[in-house]
């Protein structure tokens, strides 16, 4: 465990005189009884935030009632992205849903994917290849990356900073080429296949990942020093939206927000899954609780990731990146589709609806760690190779459900930051 | 790990314990869903509620009941999971809202009455969560077509002039 506080030490070092200022501006008003005094003041106004409105990034509303510019309750209203991917998941089978997962979470769509084919490849009890179980360990920390990257740098971006946005943004596009040229996609990649990928990958692969690994840790040196320690951005995220660690237990905060409330929680070491067993990594966390926390974990979660990537790039075993195809559950490579009659057969009994594979009449859940949280995916198998129902627990649901939590009586100004810090994603809020 | 025989000599024999894969399940009569979920909270440490959903098991073969409820469990310290099931029964599906003990259930709760109809008694505010306000069906129940009743196609449609 890494403890991140006590970095931000050398961060205040002079008040400026307009921060004095704002100082003995400041109606003195008592913190405790706040609701009672509210309850009788008649200017209480109400502020409708979204659903369009730059600062929430996707479609998400917040009827915000503020006593000046101090927010006494907000009342969250989602739904507005709501596609029925639930039910959808009712009626595609395994490998077609997968499309669907990505759109979920899209800032790190293949995380999604790896996580949902973890869930079925429990279900019918598949045991990956050691070569797949690497290369998909390496694309979920490339997601990881890929997540954090967005979040800081937009973070950053409602905040004022817009230099460490656009650093960051750039890394994202190598990662999007590495993406790229695994898949065939940038975005939505729809990689993974119930039992290993779509396409193995190559030589050529491995060496822009090794050359992401060089140069990233300058860019993440240069928005280090961009952030970390500037007095702006550590005065509007210091302190906003504390979350205790009882409260991150009780209200189901998992992932870099529950450890940066102090929760020593990560299923990559706590219930290890793919290559996280052979890999070493440690888990940050931080004491904190407040929106420079979860920045602060995140960024140091960036070079954690980076060190699994590494790691894994280097030892990634040979063989074949799929099970044995006379498993029956697998798709077969697609020369063997095309040349000869016993991949096309093959081919048919998967895909086709009425063919497939012996699904166990089960149910089970099973989760991993995204890179918001504890992604998870509840499936009921009732003999098709479709599932019965494809319950997905989206990290991002239970971290807006503790807005109001975070925001009460704090600034207007610090909605975004706090929206920033628990970084929703309407998409998979929605599904 | 919680012993199932603890668990039974509190709430009787009526509760069944089964496993998948690793997944270890309970599965409650409704009655005593609070009580049991209180217990295993207090008592056995599960101090986080990771997950709250229902299945619908009109269509699957051999179901005897309408809806599962399903309570995922975790407890934080030592990492233990458990899943507790329960049961509940058309015309009238409800239970015991369990938002004393982890407000987490707060919007899951509000999901599951959404997408399946079933009432949490006690809930501080059971409002459709994802569907608008005025829409009357239960979206994720087998009885509701996968493209909807129209609904959509009912719409009033509001017009420049008109607002």
């Amino acid at each position: 465990m890494i403890e991140t506080e006590g970095w931000h030490r050398t961060a205040q070092v002079e008040f400026p005189i307009v921060f004095v200022a704002w100082l003995l501006l400041m109606p003195l008003t008592p913190v405790d009884n706040l609701e009672a005094e509210s309850a009788e003041r008649e200017y209480v106004w109400t502020l409708n935030f979204g659903p369009q409105h730059p600062a929430t990034h996707t479609t998400l509303r917040l009827v915000l009632t503020l006593d000046g510019e101090r927010v006494l309750n907000a009342v969250p209203y989602i739904g507005y992205l709501h596609s029925g991917f639930e039910k959808l998941g009712e009626h595609l089978d395994f490998n077609q849903y997968v499309t669907i997962v990505d759109r979920m979470n899209y800032l790190s769509p293949l995380a999604n994917e790896i996580a949902w084919h973890h869930a079925v490849e429990k279900l019918l009890n598949i045991e990956l290849t050691p070569r797949c179980k690497y290369l998909r360990t390496i694309l979920a920390e490339l997601m990881r990356m890929h997540d954090h990257l967005l979040n800081l740098g937009t973070t950053a971006l409602d905040l004022g900073g817009f230099t460490a946005f656009l650093y960051f943004f750039q890394q994202r596009e190598h990662i999007y080429d590495i993406v790229e040229m695994a898949s065939g996609q940038r975005f939505h990649t729809s990689y993974t296949r119930v039992g290993g990928v779509l396409f193995d990958v190559n030589t050529d692969w491995v060496n822009r990942v090794r050359k992401f690994i060089k140069e990233f840790p300058k860019v993440y040196d240069d928005v280090d020093r961009l952030l970390t320690k500037n007095r702006i951005f550590v005065d509007r995220t210091k302190g906003i939206g504390y979350l205790s660690p009882e409260d991150a237990i009780n209200l189901g905060a998992c992932g870099p927000v529950a450890r940066a409330s102090g929760i020593q929680r990560d299923l990559r070491r706590d219930e290890p899954y793919l290559a996280y067993e052979d890999l070493d990594f440690d888990v940050v966390c931080s004491k904190g609780g407040d929106c420079y926390s979860r920045y602060l974990v995140r960024m140091r979660e960036l070079l954690e990731s980076l060190k699994i990537i590494e790691q894994a790039i280097e030892n990634i075993p040979s063989g074949p990146v799929n099970i044995a195809v006379d498993s029956d559950m697998v798709l077969p490579a697609k020369p063997s589709v095309y040349r000869s009659i016993e991949g096309l057969i093959q081919h048919f009994e998967v895909i086709m609806p009425n063919k497939g594979y012996e699904v166990p009449r089960e149910q089970v859940y099973a989760a991993t760690e995204s890179p918001n949280g504890e992604l998870g995916f509840f499936i009921v198998g009732n003999a098709e190779t479709r599932a019965y129902r494809a319950r997905t627990r989206p990290p991002s649901y239970l971290h807006f459900s503790m807005f109001p939590h975070l925001i009460k009586n704090h600034q207007l100004s610090d909605v975004v930051a706090v929206l920033g810090s628990i970084n929703i994603i309407a998409a998979e809020l929605d599904r | 790990m919680v012993e199932l025989s603890v668990l039974q000599q509190k709430f009787g024999t009526e509760l069944v314990e089964s496993s998948f894969r690793d997944n270890r399940r309970v599965d409650v009569p409704a009655a005593k869903l609070f009580d049991l979920l209180s217990s295993l909270k207090s008592d056995h440490g599960f101090d986080m509620l990771i997950d709250l959903t229902a299945v619908d098991y009109l269509e699957y073969e051999g179901a005897t009941d309408r809806f599962g409820v399903l309570y995922m469990l975790l407890n934080v310290t030592s990492g233990e999971r458990l899943i507790v099931r329960t049961a509940v029964n058309m015309p009238d599906p409800k239970l015991p809202t369990v938002y004393s003990l982890w407000r987490s259930c707060d919007w899951l709760e509000r999901e599951v009455f959404d997408m399946f109809g079933i009432v949490f008694e006690g809930h501080p505010d059971l409002r459709r969560i994802l569907m608008p306000e005025e829409f009357t069906s239960f979206p994720l129940r087998k009885d509701y077509p996968l493209k909807g009743r129209g609904e959509r196609h009912n719409f009033p449609v509001i017009t420049r002039a008109g607002s």
